[in-house]
């Protein structure tokens, strides 16, 4: 447990130390969005009935940041510690397979929330109401973050180099969040695409997260959560069972 | 007892690389050994398997009596390893170094002992300074501390002193000796043959993944040794004596003896043939010698 909780917080310092990058970054990009998408459209959009547009984004922002932030702290973390060789000071004490999985999960689970909170805190005078549901929020942050901080856990182990997870991230993550509604309801798309968006796990993160905010979302958040939910849960077995057969890890 | 290191039958292939061939050998608990071998000769693919940071293809290692398969995590807690590659964690503090690798062992705690890791490395006055700021030798020293923050019975150093300078080199020996006079079992792998030689009692030869020699080292060099003298004389060389001799330097005859007990027949020889020996001197070999004629394809 010791060994759990000391790997933890390195990797909470690991980000803090240098947060202009790692949280002061990412919030002022999804602030510059937000003052641009909410000029362009406000005028156009009405997402939900009785929502604007400009309040319409804010949560697909803060979702995709986090989101965006999570992957991106396991999956550096890991492939720096691999590539300069540090990664030998976790390989030789006797951290379990599930320990050091739970370190990098919270981490980067804290670096999303903590982000995620910026982009808040810079956004919500847009025009965010007050939650109607706030421990939806709580649960789809949490659970959105866990899934991609997972993800950047396989990522991480599974790159060589740093192109190699330039790549996915570029190829698969950024679609993944950019295409699951973050800036439109896919209700207002063509049946085609709306069926394609079905597909993406993080459809149903934003929208979960953003029926926490506005009481109506594109489907059920009972089914957002279990999509979510089910994702993570079979990431994170995947995961717990490269880390503990040494896959990249260990010769 | 048991064993500080026990390995069995231990084969690693990477590829088309038999990189350990059914190696076998153990380590007494107290131990000062030493494990050589040229580049590629497999001992830093050994002291992976040993440290869990590869696993055997077949064949079991024992740390302590702890299976680093079956056991991995007990075998690890009795384990401290000093990799050959300089590595560090660039976001880091030396003693945030040391107190996260205490962490990592499950020890909470561990000022008192890193306190007396980073006196004795000379490295307190760098206690506060970035691992990126330090130089390489400064570096290593940390390597060594972080290897040993869980005060394991068992240590291995994977050629600590390579790129090291001679100040570091004799603090870090002076300090393994001492860690050694208490107890703990030493196994280092070196370039440095004199290092091996002054400071390890027991001695393993490695080549492309096989054993070649495992002996004490007085052993080692004694059977590997055929001794040389070199003699100045105030005549020539009896007829007798010229098949011993191998070459001639500086006006001294070089024989060769297989065994120092001949020396008495040398100076027998001489005293029949009225010469007068002027000066007389004995070669000891080296494990130099002797490993560089192993690795030649010579047996011992």
């Amino acid at each position: 447990m010791h060994g759990f909780m000391t790997l933890f917080k390195k990797e909470i310092l690991r980000f803090w130390k240098v947060a202009f990058q790692t949280v002061m970054a990412p919030v002022l990009t999804a602030l510059l969005y937000q003052l641009i998408f909410s000029h362009v459209l406000s005028q156009h959009v009405e997402a939900y009935p009785g929502v604007s547009y400009t309040a319409f984004l804010i949560p697909g922002l803060v979702m995709m940041s986090m989101a965006q932030n999570a992957f991106a702290n396991s999956s550096s973390s890991l492939i720096q510690s691999k590539i300069t060789g540090n990664i030998v000071f976790l390989l030789l004490p006797p951290l379990t397979a599930l320990e050091f999985f739970g370190a990098y999960l919270l981490a980067a689970i804290v670096r999303g929330l903590v982000v995620g909170a910026g982009v808040l805190a810079v956004t919500a005078w847009f025009g965010l109401p007050l939650p109607s549901h706030p421990l939806w929020i709580l649960a789809f942050a949490a659970l959105g973050c866990g899934v991609l901080g997972t993800l950047g856990i396989v990522a991480g182990i599974w790159a060589d180099k740093f192109d190699q997870l330039a790549a996915f991230q570029n190829f698969i993550i950024m679609p993944l969040t950019f295409l699951s509604g973050v800036f439109y309801s896919i209700n207002s798309l063509p049946p085609l695409w709306k069926t394609v968006s079905h597909l993406n796990p993080v459809f149903y993160m934003i929208d979960g997260f953003r029926y926490g905010f506005f009481g109506q979302g594109d489907v059920s958040p009972w089914l957002s959560l279990a999509v979510v939910g089910g994702s993570f849960a079979a990431l994170a077995s995947w995961s717990l069972y490269l880390i503990g057969s040494g896959y990249k890890l260990r010769q | 007892m048991t064993h500080a290191i026990s390995i069995e039958s231990v084969s690693k292939r990477f590829g088309s690389l038999q990189a350990l061939d059914s190696v076998s050998f153990t380590v007494a608990q107290g131990e000062f050994f030493a494990l050589l071998g040229p580049n590629g000769a497999g001992k830093t693919t050994l002291i992976s398997a040993m440290a869990g940071l590869s696993r055997p293809d077949s064949g079991h290692i024992r740390i302590m009596g702890h299976d680093t398969v079956a056991s991995a995590r007990q075998a690890r807690m009795t384990l401290g390893v000093v990799p050959q590659e300089l590595v560090f964690d660039p976001f880091f503090s030396v003693r945030e170094a040391l107190v996260f690798q205490s962490g990592y062992f499950g020890i909470r705690r561990n000022d008192a002992w890193i306190d007396e890791l980073l006196h004795k490395l000379g490295l307190t006055d760098k206690a506060g300074t970035n691992m990126r700021a330090l130089s390489g030798g400064m570096k290593r020293r940390v390597m060594v501390a972080q290897a040993l923050v869980h005060r394991p019975p068992v240590i291995v150093l994977d050629e600590p002193t390579a790129g090291v300078d001679v100040e570091l080199r004799q603090s870090l020996w002076a300090f393994v000796q001492e860690l050694n006079q208490a107890g703990h079992t030493i196994v280092l792998t070196t370039h440095y043959l004199e290092e091996a030689e002054t400071l390890c009692s027991r001695i393993a030869m490695l080549k492309k993944g096989k054993l070649l020699a495992l002996e004490n080292k007085d052993k080692l060099l004694a059977h590997s040794a055929t001794r040389e003298i070199s003699l100045k004389l105030a005549a020539a060389l009896p007829a007798s004596l010229q098949p011993l001799k191998v070459r001639e330097a500086d006006g001294r005859h070089i024989l060769q003896l297989a065994d120092i007990a001949r020396l008495e027949d040398v100076l027998r020889e001489l005293r029949l043939a009225a010469v007068e020996v002027r000066e007389l001197s004995i070669h000891e070999t080296d494990l130099e010698q002797v490993f560089v004629k192993m690795m030649h394809g010579g047996r011992v």
